[in-house]
């Protein structure tokens, strides 16, 4: 895999936005102000028609390239996004903000609340993929973006995908949806209860009310822990930590005694320095509660669309399976939609799509070409 | 620029179809053929494939393709979603012959099959005078390492569709030298057919 170069040192950009008559939620109420933060990367071009927003993920944020000043780690998705890369900063204007409901500068549970003066804590009204949505609209109305090249994200971020294709179809020329789901199984449901629960459960929680305090730290450990098992696969996890065992630690005693435990210790009191419990509790909810068919199916939503769709799945990925992501690739079909699928060959589980560049890259910098040039484009695959 | 391809069952087949048509193309390899459809016949086309680094090649030449073996695939499309189903060297590599060919016809208004010829005369030399399993230029496998599931002649395709109550509405056969018109059974490498229902 070749090492490009990152787009260098970026910051987040904030606005506040108050739209007429408030923003309104799918629960029908409402949010007077919304702050959103976000970064962009290159150039908008005069036409404005090469503009690509990235969703993230459950606990991704807008930094998804670049080093913030003093960060030793780039953004989210660095090695896709930047000059030559994927996502071509050269070529393309680049924009990822945080979601609603989240924790890193958009407006969400601790935010403070304008009537109150205080953070929302549970009084923040149950939001939906479509509302992180609508606030991206906001975003792009401000930045003077009527439509969009592509929208992209992985996992959660392929919920919204989705959602920008169903409720915005005008305002999207392409979607590539990775790794994700029209709607969440049983198991991945199971899964984010058992992560809201721990949160619950810890005693620093008080319903929601620990902003001044102690936070639930424990609890949201936990949470992450269990996630960062659902990311990985029973290979990548053999081959990364076999069952090694830290040095120095008894083990008959209950300390974190083997590698993988201890890496999962590691990710849950990080996440706990940059995380809020309350989003978790909220942005799960809101992936749980999400189902691109409305209640109906896709395809039926998906008529008369002329986006076109690029869907990527990875074969060992057992959060999201491939046969989930299909689902959208079906809709496709029967909607008469221009649309490719991959199932990439992986074994690092749902972390693939943070993973697999060469191969996402390779799908990616063509897919957007054609979508940019058009057709015309062919003429230069003399393969 | 004209496309590139040099094989004449894809010069055939691009000369069988109606320009500006839709097609399918199942088992649509690196996309080669569907690549000339587009470029030379200003078709509009969707493409199935089973290997992983061949969908590579296909969205690099800016197609559109789906990840995933004909058996399945299929079955998702609704009625005559395209003019044309082709299943050019893949027929005799799906598990299920029948059904795929039942779906490719109510798929397709039409449906152009293109597989290799087992009676060829040199398959038949091979097998009557040597005894061994044929390798031609139409069937280049050893017999431990063919991707092929079945294999038929000329003829046995035309008893399928008489017995399924097929339409052929257009033959044609590649021999070692060009196109076959007499004898097709014994000369013909490559049979290409144009079915109906």
């Amino acid at each position: 895999m070749s090492q490009k170069e990152s787009i260098g040192i970026v910051e987040t950009k904030s606005i506040t936005i108050s739209p007429p008559g408030g923003f309104l939620l799918d629960c029908s109420r409402k949010l007077e102000t919304v702050t959103i933060a976000y970064e962009t990367y290159g150039e908008l071009n005069s036409e404005r028609t090469n503009a690509i927003l990235i969703v993230h993920a459950l606990s991704g944020d807008a930094n998804a390239a670049g080093f913030h000043r003093g960060a030793r780690k780039p953004g989210w998705w660095d090695s896709m996004i930047g000059p030559g890369k994927g996502f071509d900063t050269d070529k393309y204007f680049v924009i990822c903000s945080n979601v609603l409901g989240g924790c890193r500068g958009t407006t969400g549970p601790s935010s403070v609340n304008p009537d109150t003066g205080k953070p929302y804590g549970l009084s923040f009204p149950l939001i939906s993929m479509h509302d992180m949505v609508n606030c991206q609209k906001l975003l792009l109305d401000h930045l003077g973006i009527e439509r969009l090249l592509s929208v992209s994200g992985g996992s959660m971020g392929g919920m919204q995908v989705l959602s920008w294709l169903t409720r915005h179809p005008d305002r999207v020329r392409s979607v590539i949806p990775i790794s994700t789901a029209i709607k969440h199984s049983p198991q991945q449901i199971a899964f984010d209860e058992v992560g809201r629960q721990a949160i619950m459960a810890d005693i620093h929680w008080k319903s929601g009310n620990y902003y001044g305090g102690p936070p639930p730290a424990r609890g949201l450990s936990v949470a992450r822990m269990v996630g960062h098992i659902t990311y990985m696969s029973d290979t990548s996890m053999h081959e990364k930590f076999g069952r090694q065992r830290k040095d120095c630690i008894d083990p008959f005693k209950f300390d974190p005694g083997f590698e993988v435990e201890g890496y999962l210790h590691y990710h849950g009191d990080n996440f706990v320095k940059r995380f809020d419990a309350n989003s978790y509790l909220y942005i799960t909810k809101a992936m749980d509660n999400f189902d691109a068919g409305e209640g109906g199916s896709l395809h039926e939503l998906l008529r008369g669309t002329d986006a076109k769709v690029l869907v990527i799945a990875f074969k060992s990925d057992w959060l999201y399976p491939a046969y989930q992501t299909k689902e959208i690739v079906r809709a496709c079909k029967l909607a008469g939609l221009e649309a490719s699928y991959c199932e990439i060959d992986s074994t690092y589980g749902h972390d693939a799509f943070l993973l697999e560049i060469e191969e996402e890259t390779h799908l990616i910098t063509h897919f957007l070409k054609k979508v940019y040039n058009g057709y015309e484009v062919m003429s230069e695959y003399a393969v | 620029m004209p496309s590139e391809s040099n094989r004449p069952d894809h010069r055939i087949i691009a000369e069988l179809i109606v320009p500006g048509s839709s097609v399918l193309d199942l088992g649509c390899g690196s996309g080669e053929l569907l690549y000339m459809l587009i470029k030379d016949r200003g078709a509009h086309g969707q493409g199935i494939e089973i290997d992983e680094q061949a969908i590579y090649t296909c969205v690099a030449r800016g197609l559109n393709v789906f990840h995933g073996d004909i058996d399945s695939g299929l079955s998702e499309y609704p009625d005559r979603s395209f003019d044309y189903v082709i299943l050019n060297q893949s027929l005799q590599q799906v598990r299920h012959v029948e059904p795929v060919v039942e779906d490719s016809l109510r798929v397709g208004k039409k449906v152009i099959v293109g597989f290799p010829n087992f009676a060829h005369y040199s398959a038949r030399f091979q097998m009557f005078c040597k005894g061994r399993a044929p390798v031609t230029a139409s069937l280049p496998y050893q017999w431990y390492e063919t991707p092929n599931l079945h294999f038929l002649s000329i003829c046995d395709f035309f008893v399928f569709c008489r017995d399924k109550g097929i339409t052929i509405e257009r033959c044609e056969y590649i021999g070692d030298r060009g196109r076959v018109s007499r004898f097709p059974n014994i000369f013909a490498q490559i049979g290409i057919f144009v079915i109906s229902k």
